[in-house]
């Protein structure tokens, strides 16, 4: 199943399939290494509810819910 | 000599490789983004001296951050060879990099830095295997322990002075091969760098004569037949996408496997405890707020811990005086022997913080030298003006700065802690939801709470920002964080008011002081960010470090870095103001010297006096009568440096009447007598007065910086954005300092400012939803403001 990174729960896991988002943003996310294919898996947010911390490619990684939005993701199984 | 570039990600060990190679101090911490600025030293340990700059932390050679900009250029330009370091423990987001830097057509040498850790927590790299895989030279290597750094020297040097750039990305070869042909016949260095970047449509590369067109050529292959080509030639193909994928696709397929786990990320688990806790969905805001308040009361509060009660009142320790062991003579505290005198350092009625035990510690050794010296001229037959001279304008004025050193350094040691252990990251997390309201991003914490030691980095550092209008309005309010040299001005000021009036509590007008600064920075970005700076809130996207212990080694640079630069300061421009104003105050116009008491004729005080009036609407004007031109004088050498503001009153006020026996060297006692002898001339209220004193700290506070931060800022902002923000610095702080008087002294022109304050939110609000064109109201509001003000 497809969702937007920012409907992710803590602890949910899935790949990559699409990154959108106006330039910046998306030139931004595909240099820390959100592209299609990564694994990403969502840690929590932070205590206001926005931003979120996400885990790939063995480092932590910020960014706001609306950013998160423009990523779409396949859910897969928690490893 | 041969110049290496260090080119890596943020807080990958960048500047501590460099220390270690240059033996520099550079400042390390534990922030993506802390190198904003490139540093350059020379490595001499090996047989030929190789020159290093270090660039600052970087993830890609994108043209959207400034910092990214300036790596790029300098590799491109300079023609240097480059050391690309590598966090062994994040490797794939590091590799993402090399693989850009390797398209350059310069010599490349990676170190694999942090081997330490991984192997710490169990695993292995086959170093080998990724050397073959990425065609240059890589070291495995440790900068903090010093391992490897010869051998990485050694391999750099043995480098060929030329290489010819490789790519990973193999499946657009035939475009590339094209951009590349049309780069090498416009004679551009590094083709193959320059080819990537286009087909990314990079506007660096945009930007280029021709480069549209050869573009559109190499896209569509010059012939339209095949689909793929077609549709290149209509943007249908993604390369921006593609070329990043690639790469990250390869990383993972080729080199990252060198990498071989040996138990599942168990590595991350201490860090990860620290963090369940440290951004906690309840006690994450709580547990900011208290360390931000422990920080300070370490640093200041001269009743620790409140073992000796909230208020006065509950006290039940008892005082020196109180004890016997020293007896009040004239309001001054006269110590039996030396040995309670050093008692004093750590209490007295009740326990000092660590900062205030250092201050007193460090203040009664100067108080020694400076009596000594006094004492040995005046047994030598000096002449009375070069004694005042020494005594008064030379000790007294770099004694009173110096003083303050102690309590800036433990509040910068504090920071450091804050950076290095990664915590810092962690309050841009928690906050950036907050800061987001006010137009700026979490991002911009970092700057603005680096203005509380000094405005210089702080402003250089906004370059971690994308946004241009975040960080010209970031850049605006860094001088509000109230800095160290400003420190001083609100201890002496609020230590006099509470000494001579009796009243308050000088710890907490302190504290008030820096919250008035903050939530004057907040309403100046709202301001800004809904009227000259309008636009979106910029990204945050953002690495958090892994939670790491902080080095003794490096919080030890950090801090002896800043005490040289302190105390340099204090014998060059400090020194020389001291003895201008000194100088300037014991003189007439007809160049003759004037004694202590006739100094109301000195050409200084005439200067002063005819500025004074300015600050009448702001309560230290006019109405503060004959000595009142102090403040005026003091203002004005704050320019030059925040630290002469209090040097000057030391500098002044020991010479004002014989109100004054050797005072301590913190400015409490000189603004003390100050006070008493200008409310003793005009007879003006303790109330009025008390409002004029804190006025005078908001408007020194808030108003243009000191020479360096100003030329600082000049540098960092857009061109011709710095006149405006020097008019916003003065209006501002005039409009605050005016606002406290006011309302200190009077309490009923609080609804007045009230009442201008919905007005202006009314008007930027209509204006902002476009209910009608605001500019010719705008100036009429304007002159309401000023109206006001004078009230």
């Amino acid at each position: 199943m497809e969702k937007p990174l920012s409907e992710f729960k803590p602890d949910e896991c899935g790949m990559v399939v699409k990154v959108g988002g106006e330039g910046r943003i998306r030139r931004r996310l595909f240099d820390m290494g959100i592209t299609p294919g990564a694994v990403v898996t969502m840690r929590k947010a932070a205590p206001l509810g926005d931003p979120v911390e996400v885990r790939l490619r063995g480092y932590e990684l910020t960014l706001r819910k609306s950013e998160a939005a423009c990523v779409i993701v396949s859910e897969e199984d928690a490893e | 000599m041969r110049t290496f570039a260090l080119a890596g990600n943020p807080n990958c060990g960048k500047t501590t490789l460099f220390n270690a190679l240059t033996g520099a101090t550079a400042h390390v911490g534990n922030w993506p983004g802390v190198t904003v600025d490139k540093r350059e030293g020379v490595y001499k340990k090996g047989g030929e001296h190789i020159a290093i700059v270090d660039l600052p932390g970087i993830y890609s050679l994108s043209p959207y951050t400034p910092e990214e900009v300036i790596s790029r250029n300098f590799i491109l330009e300079e023609n240097v060879g480059i050391i690309n370091i590598v966090d062994a423990t994040n490797l794939e987001r590091n590799l993402y990099l090399t693989t850009q830097l390797l398209e350059m057509d310069v010599p490349v040498i990676v170190a694999l830095n942090m081997m330490d850790e991984v192997e710490r927590s169990g695993d292995s790299m086959d170093v080998a295997a990724l050397e073959a895989a990425l065609g240059v030279p890589v070291v495995a290597m440790s900068a903090l322990k010093g391992k490897g750094v010869k051998e990485l020297m050694a391999r750099a040097a043995a480098l060929p002075e030329t290489r010819k750039g490789s790519t990973v990305l193999k499946s657009m070869a035939r475009e590339i091969a094209a951009l590349v042909g049309h780069f090498e016949s416009e004679r551009v260095s590094s083709p193959l760098f320059h080819a990537v970047k286009l087909l990314e449509r990079d506007e660096l590369e945009l930007a280029r004569r021709g480069a549209e067109s050869a573009l559109y050529a190499a896209v569509s292959g010059g012939v339209k037949s095949d689909e793929r080509e077609t549709a290149a030639a209509q943007n249908v193909i993604d390369y921006e996408a593609e070329i990043a994928d690639e790469r990250y696709r390869y990383i993972s397929e080729n080199l990252a496997p060198a990498k071989a786990r040996s138990a599942s990320a168990k590595t991350m688990s201490r860090s990860d405890k620290t963090d369940r806790v440290l951004t906690h969905r309840i006690w994450a805001i709580p547990i900011f707020v208290a360390v931000m308040f422990m920080i300070f009361h370490l640093t200041f509060s001269e009743n620790l811990f409140y073992l000796n009660g909230f208020t006065e009142g509950q006290a039940w320790m008892p005082s020196l005086v109180e004890c016997g062991l020293a007896r009040e003579i004239d309001g001054e505290v006269v110590y039996n022997n030396f040995g309670v005198e050093l008692l004093a350092v750590f209490y007295d009625g009740a326990v000092f913080s660590p900062g205030v035990i250092l201050t007193n510690f460090l203040n009664l050794f100067l108080d020694h030298i400076s009596s000594g010296v006094v004492t040995l001229m005046e047994n030598g037959g000096a002449a009375a003006w070069s004694v005042g001279l020494v005594g008064d304008g030379i000790l007294g004025g770099i004694f009173a700065v110096l003083g303050f050193l102690p309590q800036i350094l433990v509040l910068f040691l504090f920071f450091s802690l804050l950076e290095d252990s990664g915590y810092m990251a962690r309050i841009a997390f928690v906050l950036d939801r907050i800061f987001r309201r006010f137009g700026v991003s979490g991002r911009a914490f970092m700057p603005m709470i680096m203005g509380f030691g000094c405005s210089v980095p702080a402003a250089i550092n906004t370059r971690t920002l994308a946004d241009e209008k975040e960080r010209t309005a970031t850049i605006r309010v860094i001088p509000f964080f109230s800095c160290g040299a400003k420190l001083p001005i609100l201890t002496a000021v609020a230590g006099g008011i509470v000494a001579a009036f009796g009243i308050g509590n000088a710890d907490a007008i302190t504290f008030s002081m820096y919250l008035l600064g903050i939530v004057a920075a907040i309403v100046c970005i709202l301001l800004m960010r809904n009227t000259t700076l309008k636009g979106e809130t910029p990204p945050f996207i953002m690495e958090l470090p892994t939670y790491r212990a902080p080095r003794l080694k490096n919080l030890m640079r950090h801090l002896w870095d800043k005490t040289k630069h302190f105390v340099k300061k204090a014998f060059t421009i400090i020194f020389a103001s001291t003895v201008v104003i000194w100088l300037f105050s014991h003189l007439d116009w007809r160049w003759h010297y004037l004694p202590d008491e006739q100094m109301n004729e000195s050409i200084l005080a005439s200067i002063g006096m005819f500025i004074q009036p300015i600050f009448t609407p702001l309560g230290f004007g006019s109405q503060l009568g004959t000595f009142g031109w102090v403040f005026a004088v003091a203002t004005i050498t704050g320019l030059i440096a925040k630290e002469n503001v209090i040097a000057t009153f030391t500098t002044l006020a020991v010479c004002i009447g014989a109100y004054l026996g050797a005072g301590t060297e913190d400015g409490v006692e000189e603004l003390t007598a100050l006070i008493s002898a200008i409310q003793g001339t005009t007879g003006i209220s303790t109330q009025v007065f008390t409002a004029a004193l804190i006025s005078f700290i908001a408007f020194n506070m808030t108003t243009v910086p000191c020479f360096a931060a100003c030329a600082t800022a000049k540098g960092e902002l857009q061109k011709g954005k710095f006149k405006r923000t020097l008019l916003f610095w003065l209006a501002s702080s005039y409009i605050i300092g005016a606002a406290v008087y006011t309302i200190g002294a009077y309490v009923w022109p609080l609804a007045l400012w009230l009442a201008l304050i919905a007005a202006v939110t009314a008007l930027i609000v209509l204006r902002n939803i476009g209910k009608f064109d605001i500019t010719k109201i705008f100036k009429r509001k304007g002159r309401a403001e000023k109206s006001e003000v004078k009230q």
